[in-house]
């Protein structure tokens, strides 16, 4: 699931650099898994309850954890290059999620930037909430296209700010580069599974669930900073320890690692 | 009174359990708020499906000594019903989200209970007698012809079977745009208070059109919104003032004497992050789910998502306790965020002389704290564990390494058995702890 890092020859005569593979390895290794609550956050502020108004408090957390995120990928220079290889077009092993599962995004919007409001803080407004497609077939495929963005925009729908928002928008419209996050169709979340599906995850890497030593950052050194997982992570076993109690619906988990938002 | 067990001097037992034994939960019986009231002869819950069901003590008698009263069905009643807000297409819950009594002023009882937008009183009151023999009307109601009456009678009160009536008696409603996280009745007992995710609102209890707006925290854009209000609380003794907490990890003590519009704290109360425990997921597990001032007023208590925190009015830099209630659980983070528990609001308590405070846990644990002896015990709320008056083992969870006999592992743990209301009563050891739609009453053990 998550690549591995490329070997380096030790010539002889040149300099060695800071970096020893070890360390290249772990880093893409956070990026990667850094990109996955990400993309997990994403998730969970788009999958809005339809009919009762979704909890203010969670969205916010969970909101407040994306611009933690994406400053601290703007900060070491990760955001640019996520950006420009999801604007190239390509999909570099060593950047994102290595899921090969990608959502293809529905025809009318593909080249586009459609710029809507991810989070209703006011209760999902319909607009947002139906404009997600349904997408099943495409599960299986590498995406040709590029997928398209939305900027993040903890909007509002209050009725009585309609005015502001529909400037915000277009603000946003105008300023693509500065809150761009994947846009992705999200699968119904009830719909049944499917055992394609299932046979395609039988060697899904639950290393997945490493994530919580790596970004809890709970080992037995106290020093835990986020560059300072790295430095233990070699002490981290790979064993993974199975979350049975507190792992959700194996098929919500699926939707999840399915919708992720790679390149 | 001793507030926790560990030793010989001190066990918990099992006393009652109320609610169905099948494994199927319907989500309508899922009990959502506890709460005892004043003198704790009554205590109430209240569940997903809008309904309030009050139990009573009855009183201890000759026969049996060694148990305190058990809490039987009082009254049951629907309080709230689910609504459709029509201006914005969404349903509005009708689980009922706080239960708060208030003082007992005649024979009857008031308690406030609320959903996510209505706050109603509604007063509980004995029915024991019934009036016989009008003049005007024939036992069945039936109107008497004035024509054929000859003689007049008074009417007599006749004992009945006791009924127990439930009716509502003030409605507040359409003061809060967002979802009401708490009530809380002022010591004047004029007034209480309800929070929502951004406001505050102070209320007459007897007017019902209009409150006053104490709080807003909602910022002109709410694309700027980063901290929400989480709980509120009047302070037992001093009707001006009250706390609220935020999500971000911090109290705010107001004094309503100082403005009418108390956006300006008088004190805030915020701990240094510990920048070795730094990690994405930090503000969330800091964000506080309750917050409960001591019975004497001079301490509060706050609840995160890992620990409980007891304050000092007077000290505002850091808490002056931090117990922690499941720290095995920071390795798990991801998946707990993954899964939603993160978000998992726990709610705490204070024993009746403050010495000891009580919060719940997964897996159907529940953890106590003395605060003199510093010993603290995990308990379980199971069926497995309920014999009459039976005592509860102390519960350990195993981290990591060898586990031990009776010991359970965090992998173990079942996340969709969470604790989140317990409630103390406010003179005895006695506690009500809701596991999921079952209410468990446990007591001391009387020797």
């Amino acid at each position: 699931m998550f690549p591995k890092g490329t070997k380096r020859k030790f010539s002889d005569g040149e300099e060695v650099p800071d970096e020893n593979p070890a360390d290249i390895k772990v880093m893409s290794s956070y990026n990667l898994q850094r990109q996955s609550l990400l993309d997990m956050s994403l998730i969970k502020l788009q999958l809005c309850h339809m009919l009762v108004e979704p909890n203010l408090c969670r969205s916010v957390l969970i909101a407040n954890t994306v611009r933690q995120i994406q400053e601290e990928m703007t900060q070491d220079g990760s955001w640019t290059i996520m950006a420009e290889a999801l604007n190239s077009n390509q999909s570099p092993s060593d950047c994102l999620v290595a899921t090969e599962i990608l959502c293809r995004p529905s025809p009318k919007d593909q080249d586009e930037e459609k710029p809507f409001s991810v989070i209703s803080y006011e209760g999902c407004d319909s607009v947002s909430c139906h404009s997600e497609e349904v997408v099943d077939d495409s599960l299986c495929e590498p995406s040709s296209e590029a997928p398209t963005y939305l900027p993040i925009s903890i909007g509002t729908w209050e009725k009585e700010d309609q005015k502001e928002n529909s400037e915000e928008e277009s603000e946003e419209d105008s300023k693509p580069e500065e809150q761009v996050f994947g846009t992705f169709e999200i699968k119904n979340p009830t719909a049944t599974p499917d055992p394609a599906l299932d046979e395609l995850f039988s060697d899904v890497d639950t290393s997945y669930y490493d994530l919580d030593t790596m970004l809890t950052g709970m080992q037995s050194s106290p020093k835990m900073g986020p560059y300072d997982l790295l430095d233990s992570l070699s002490s981290h076993s790979q064993s993974i320890s199975s979350n049975s109690g507190c792992r959700p619906d194996l098929n919500e988990l699926d939707h999840i690692m399915e919708i992720i938002v790679g390149s | 009174m001793a507030g926790v067990g560990g030793g010989n001097d001190f066990q918990w037992c099992f006393s009652q359990v109320k609610g169905a034994i099948d494994e199927d939960v319907a989500e309508a019986d899922i009990i959502s708020t506890v709460e005892f009231n004043y003198s704790g002869d009554l205590l109430a819950t209240g569940d997903k499906g809008g309904r309030v069901v009050i139990f009573q003590r009855e009183q201890e008698s000759k026969n049996r000594p060694h148990s305190r009263g058990e809490y039987n069905v009082y009254s049951t009643f629907q309080s709230h019903e689910p609504e459709f807000d029509y201006l914005k297409s969404l349903e509005i819950e009708e689980k009922i989200n706080k239960i708060r009594w208030l003082p007992q002023q005649n024979a009857a009882h008031s308690l406030l209970s609320t959903n996510d937008k209505t706050i109603k009183l509604w007063k509980i009151s004995e029915r024991d007698k019934k009036a016989e023999g009008y003049n005007l009307k024939e036992e069945d109601g039936r109107l008497r012809d004035p024509f054929r009456i000859t003689s007049l009678r008074v009417p007599v009160l006749q004992p009945m079977d006791l009924m127990v009536e439930a009716s509502p008696r003030r409605i507040f409603a359409n003061a809060h745009t967002y979802h009401i996280n708490s009530i809380s009745v002022n010591s004047d007992h004029e007034t209480y208070l309800s929070a929502d995710d951004l406001r505050i609102n102070l209320w007459h209890l007897e007017i019902t059109d209009r409150s006053f707006n104490i709080v807003d925290i909602k910022p002109a854009n709410m694309e700027e919104l980063t901290e929400v209000i989480t709980a509120a609380e009047c302070h037992p003794n001093q009707c001006n003032v009250f706390v609220y907490s935020s999500s971000k990890g911090t109290i705010r003590l107001c004094d309503m004497r100082a403005a009418a519009l108390c956006d300006r704290h008088t004190k805030f109360f915020e701990e240094p992050e510990d920048p070795s425990s730094r990690s994405f997921f930090s503000e969330i597990i800091s964000s506080i789910s309750d917050v409960k001032f001591s019975h004497g007023g001079r301490y509060m208590m706050t609840r995160d998502y890992l620990s409980v925190k007891v304050w000092d009015l007077n000290m505002e830099n850091r808490p002056v306790e931090t117990y922690q209630v499941h720290e095995y659980l920071r390795s798990k983070l991801c998946s707990l965020y993954e899964n939603d528990c993160i978000f998992d609001k726990f709610e705490c308590c204070w024993n009746g002389t403050d010495s000891a405070i009580m919060t719940g846990s997964y897996n159907n644990f529940f953890r106590m704290f003395d605060r003199n002896t510093r010993r603290d015990i995990t308990l379980e709320a199971s069926r497995e564990s309920s014999k009459p008056r039976g005592i509860l083992k102390p519960r350990k969870v195993c981290t990591g390494g060898k586990r031990k006999k009776d010991e359970i592992s965090v992998d173990s743990l079942d996340f969709n058995k969470k604790i989140l209301h317990t409630a103390w009563h406010p003179k005895e050891n006695v506690i009500a702890v809701a596991a999921t739609n079952n209410l468990y009453i446990f007591q001391d053990k009387m020797n």
